[in-house]
């Protein structure tokens, strides 16, 4: 589903270690420079370099969804990416979803209809439902069930998270 | 305790605000400063001795700090304890579980070497240049196999790989069985599940050589445990260890236990002076954190034409894997046996265990953990009898029920049911599918060659773990009461100490519930502090569905305590007597002059300044209670599933679902629900989709979540749910626990209804997971 905007041309650093690479990224409308292995995942970038640990990891194989963050306007699961990929992208993660201390819809939609419980799911299915509802305002519940079936819950059971995106789709549609 | 706004309202949870920004602080999420990581080498092999470990090339390598084997570790480690040794004749056999193996490895996965470096990548670069040459050896992942004589031993020491045979004689079943008119026989497979929290397991040690004190972050359902089981393995003080829990992404049973790789993450931490930290990968936790179930059930049923149900005898295998993990004996022992008569009036069981080893993961609890394969067996087993008599099974278990005007009921196991009405919960359920019409529905979709089937389950399970003396005598190592301890503050705030660690269950929340109502003040003026062993006297943790019960029933009882004394403060402060006094609304005033009278704030500024209080009086405004409930509670319901079966493709449609649980007294609805949801959901994936599944080299085929179904928004349906409440005397709040009501009833609820619809043809039982190839091919050999 994604597919790389632009390639920014990244530069090699010179170090004893293994080689870095330079790369500038913006997260949640702040600019980040770093000195980055090739091979550091853009999770492990987000989570360990730049410290926002609201995005998650769950698993090795791209299943759980956990990971999910906006890149370039897109849904991606930040675990099947590399640092290096992201140099000169716009990244949204969950820390950057509420402004000025108010809750994004989502976010009081999930809050209003307990559409949590353990919690660690949660930010990975709050920018699934954004991305979902940017690109469908007015789903269908089976249209929001399949928009999240790449996300995975062990607590909820699903139903207060397919409850809770369609309410923030109606508050949403109606701003 | 009065029914007002707060306790049993739909209140939004308090711990939500962090968690759906991204603020919640998760055990991975803690690195302190300097920390350095650990990677796990695991063996490919299931069994295996271990002749050699080279980690020469390993050390050399740039970053990498430290390499431990088994034999570093040796003599300074202690084995991983068993938390409840169960009581058997001949005793139960324990075998040692070092956190690194000194000589053999018993399951694919089990660690053979820790590396210690400066970054995470750098630690999974050093796993590859390590070599160990193993001898394999020769293996058993089934727990019929591993009994017979001629299966391989994991332990010299432990013949028939059996580590207990574990009986339980209720009432007398000989007789019950020559009553009968009919006996039923089946063999029921109650499969290995992977209990996969969304978070895996991860600590972080960081230790203070000058004051000897040794913190830990662990995702865990239990802290004050962990740190008493860690203190023993390491031979360090108890009170030198801090186990903090914060934020904690589920467990269901799965961080009950104490593993040895965290006391070895401590031992590091010692060793090297610095903080350490371990995270598993998603493999990792399918690999070596416990599984759950995985019974193979004999089962005999004893009957009456009429259909009474006279009695039951159960032989079960229990796969325990390849160590006695935490909770592991009593799991498919007492957990199990003790609740095989469900809801009904069944004069004699008698239940056989036997505790099998194999090279397999450790099992232990999950979610249910023990009741689920109780539950799943007798309402199968009933829904058999039905089919057999060709009876209405909704008859059948009215016929059978224990009635709503009998409880306390003692049943033939010998524990005491608190409270119930179990043919409500039916009813209301029945009402809810629209029982009658379905049928009717069901009639006509046969007579067009469709199926579709209904399934009812109708539950009781054992919760609020536990009166001490009766776990004490199962065997558990410790009591099972609970601390509390609530303080109010000098400005009339509180904040509430638990020893439960709940992790998602929303205790945050409903415990603020209990004290607001009692203190007649907001909840937001109410703090809930859970899951560090520094902030709270001690704790036996969540599980077992017993924060609420026990947990939640400490805080009530200390909040009583603090309301006596804050009356007599009161008293004296308004120079009336206390019997004067009224409490109402978070303000005590003397009765018949109401605008007499001071706040609940007021009283607890005056008990910290002092001069004001009844002489003799100490000072503070707090409360600690451990308590220890007299008796079990069991939640209990009915649950019923109507599904179509896609004849070509075998697939499970299900149509409707209906859940009508009891859970006694509810604190919060909205969480009660919630509870309900998962559970089922989980039951649900138990009955079609989820399998741990191992090949006969030991192998775990399953141990991606690429292999490991799980199942998404796409495959649970939308469930339709409904409560009665009939309060648990057992008590102070009249709870019962409701965190594995789900998983319990809905697993036997989809088979039921699955081998319903599929009943005309002959077919009694199909074993789980019900995948669409299994029933596809049942089909086809029609
Ligand atoms: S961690 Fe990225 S999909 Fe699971
Ligand atoms: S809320 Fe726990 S995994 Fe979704």
């Amino acid at each position: 589903m994604f597919k790389m905007e632009k390639n920014t041309p990244i530069k090699p650093v010179e170090t004893q270690q293994k080689q870095l690479y330079h790369i500038k990224v913006n997260i949640n409308g702040v600019d980040y420079e770093h000195d980055v292995e090739a091979r550091l995942l853009l999770v492990h970038y987000i989570r360990d370099v730049v410290g926002l640990t609201g995005t998650h990891i769950g698993c090795d194989t791209s299943n759980c969804g956990a990971c999910t963050v906006i890149f370039n306007g897109k849904s991606v699961k930040s675990c099947t990416m590399f640092a290096v990929q992201a140099n000169g992208a716009k990244i949204l993660t969950i820390e950057g979803l509420s402004k000025n201390g108010e809750l994004h819809p989502i976010q009081r939609a999930f809050w209003e209809n307990h559409a949590l419980q353990c919690g660690y799911c949660t930010p990975g299915f709050i920018m699934q439902a954004y991305w979902l509802l940017k690109e469908n305002p007015n789903p269908k519940e089976e249209e929001i069930r399949k928009g999240i079936s790449g996300n995975l819950c062990r607590c909820t059971g699903y139903q207060n998270i397919v409850k809770a995106i369609m309410q923030a789709a109606k508050e949403l549609r109606s701003k | 305790m009065a029914v007002t706004a707060i306790f049993g309202a739909r209140v939004k949870r308090k711990e939500d605000p962090r968690l759906i920004t991204g603020k919640g602080t998760y055990v991975a999420d803690i690195t302190p400063l300097g920390c350095l990581y650990v990677a796990f080498l695991r063996s490919p092999h299931a069994h295996a001795r271990i002749k050699s470990i080279n980690a020469s090339k390993a050390l050399s390598m740039k970053g990498v700090i430290a390499v431990y084997v088994g034999q570093d570790i040796k003599g300074k480690l202690n084995p991983v304890p068993t938390g409840w040794p169960i009581a058997t004749d001949p005793p139960i056999k324990i075998p040692k579980y070092y956190p690194l193996p000194l000589d053999k490895v018993r399951f694919q996965g089990e660690p053979v070497a820790a590396v210690v470096a400066e970054n995470y990548y750098i630690a999974r670069d050093a796993l590859d240049a390590i070599e160990v040459e193993y001898e394999p050896l020769p293996t058993v992942v089934n727990q019929e196999e591993a009994v017979k004589e001629s299966a391989p031993l994991l332990y010299d020491d432990i013949p028939n790989n059996t580590s207990f045979v574990w009986e339980l004689k209720g009432g007398d079943v000989d007789s019950a069985f020559k009553e009968a008119d009919l006996i039923i026989e089946k063999r029921m497979v109650n499969h290995r599940l992977q209990p996969t929290p969304m978070e895996s397991r991860a600590v972080v040690a960081q230790y203070n050589s000058a004051t000897n004190e040794l913190t830990m972050w662990i995702t865990t359902q239990a802290p004050h445990i962990h740190r008493l089981l860690i203190s023993g393995i390491l031979n360090m003080p108890e009170n030198k260890i801090r186990v903090i829990a914060p934020d904690v992404g589920g467990g269901f049973g799965s961080k009950i236990p104490t593993y040895g790789v965290d006391a070895l993450v401590a031992f590091i931490a010692k060793e090297l002076k610095r903080p350490v930290k371990f995270v598993e990968d998603r493999r990792e936790n399918y690999l070596a954190t416990a599984h759950g179930r995985d019974h193979i059930q004999y089962v005999q049923l004893a009957a009456k034409k009429d259909g009474r149900i006279l009695g039951l005898k159960v032989t079960s295998y229990a796969n325990l894997g390849a160590y006695l993990s935490t909770a592991a004996p009593g799991v498919p022992t007492y957990l199990f046996g003790l609740m095989l008569s469900g809801a009904y009036k069944i004069k004699a069981v008698n239940c056989k265990v036997y505790g099998v080893l194999t090279n397999t993961a450790p099992v232990d609890a999950y979610r249910g953990a023990g009741r689920p394969e109780a539950t799943y067996l007798v309402e199968r087993m009933v829904d058999i009898l039905a089919q057999r008599l060709k009876m209405d099974p909704a008859e059948l278990r009215k016929i059978n029920f224990i009635k709503h005007d009998e409880f306390p009921y003692v049943v033939c196991t010998g524990i005491q049911y608190d409270s119930g009405n179990y043919e409500r919960t039916l009813e209301k359920a029945l009402q809810l599918v629209e029982y009658k019409k379905m049928r009717g529905e069901q009639a006509k979709a046969r007579a067009e060659g469709k199926l579709i089937g209904i399934g009812i389950s109708s539950y009781v399970e054992i919760c609020g773990l536990g009166p001490s003396r009766a776990v004490r005598g199962t065997g558990f190592s410790l009591g099972l009461y609970e601390s509390a301890t609530v303080r109010v503050h000098p400005s009339g705030k509180v904040t509430v100490y638990t020893g439960t660690s709940p992790h998602g269950q929303g205790e945050e929340t409903a415990f603020a519930q209990i004290v607001a109502e009692e203190f007649g003040i907001s909840i937001d003026d109410v703090e809930v502090v859970h899951g560090d062993t520094a902030m709270i006297p001690w704790g036996m943790g969540t599980y077992g569905s017993r924060t609420v019960p026990v947990g939640g029933g400490a805080i009530a009882i200390a909040a009583k305590k603090i309301i006596e004394k804050a009356k007599k403060i009161a008293a004296n402060m308004l120079e009336v007597k206390e019997e004067d006094l009224a409490f109402e609304k978070g303000r005590f005033y003397v009765k018949g002059a109401p605008s007499r009278g001071v706040s609940f704030q007021e009283v607890a500024l005056a008990s910290y300044q002092g001069e004001q209080l009844p002489a003799g009086m100490e000072p503070g405004l707090e409360a600690t209670t451990f308590y220890d409930p007299e008796n079990f509670t069991f939640p209990f319901g009915t649950h019923v599933c109507v599904v179509e079966i896609d004849k070509d493709t075998g697939q499970i449609n299900i149509l409707k679902y209906v859940a009508v649980d009891d859970c006694g007294r509810q604190i919060n609805p909205m969480i009660v629900e919630g509870q309900v949801h998962g559970g089922i959901a989980q039951g649900l994936a138990q009955a079609i989709w989820e399998e741990a599944v191992y090949d006969n080299s030991g192998n775990l085929i399953t141990a991606t979540l690429q292999d490991y179904a799980m199942p998404t928004a796409m495959e649970i349906p939308s469930f339709i749910t409904d409560s009665t409440v009939t309060p648990s005397p057992h008590n102070p709040l009249g709870v019962k626990g409701v965190g594995e009501t789900g998983t319990i009833a809905s697993t036997p609820a989809l088979v039921n209804a699955v081998v319903d619809a599929l009943s005309h043809m002959g077919i009694d039982h199909i074993d789980i997971p019900l995948k669409p190839e299994r029933i596809w091919k049942l089909l086809k050999n029609r």
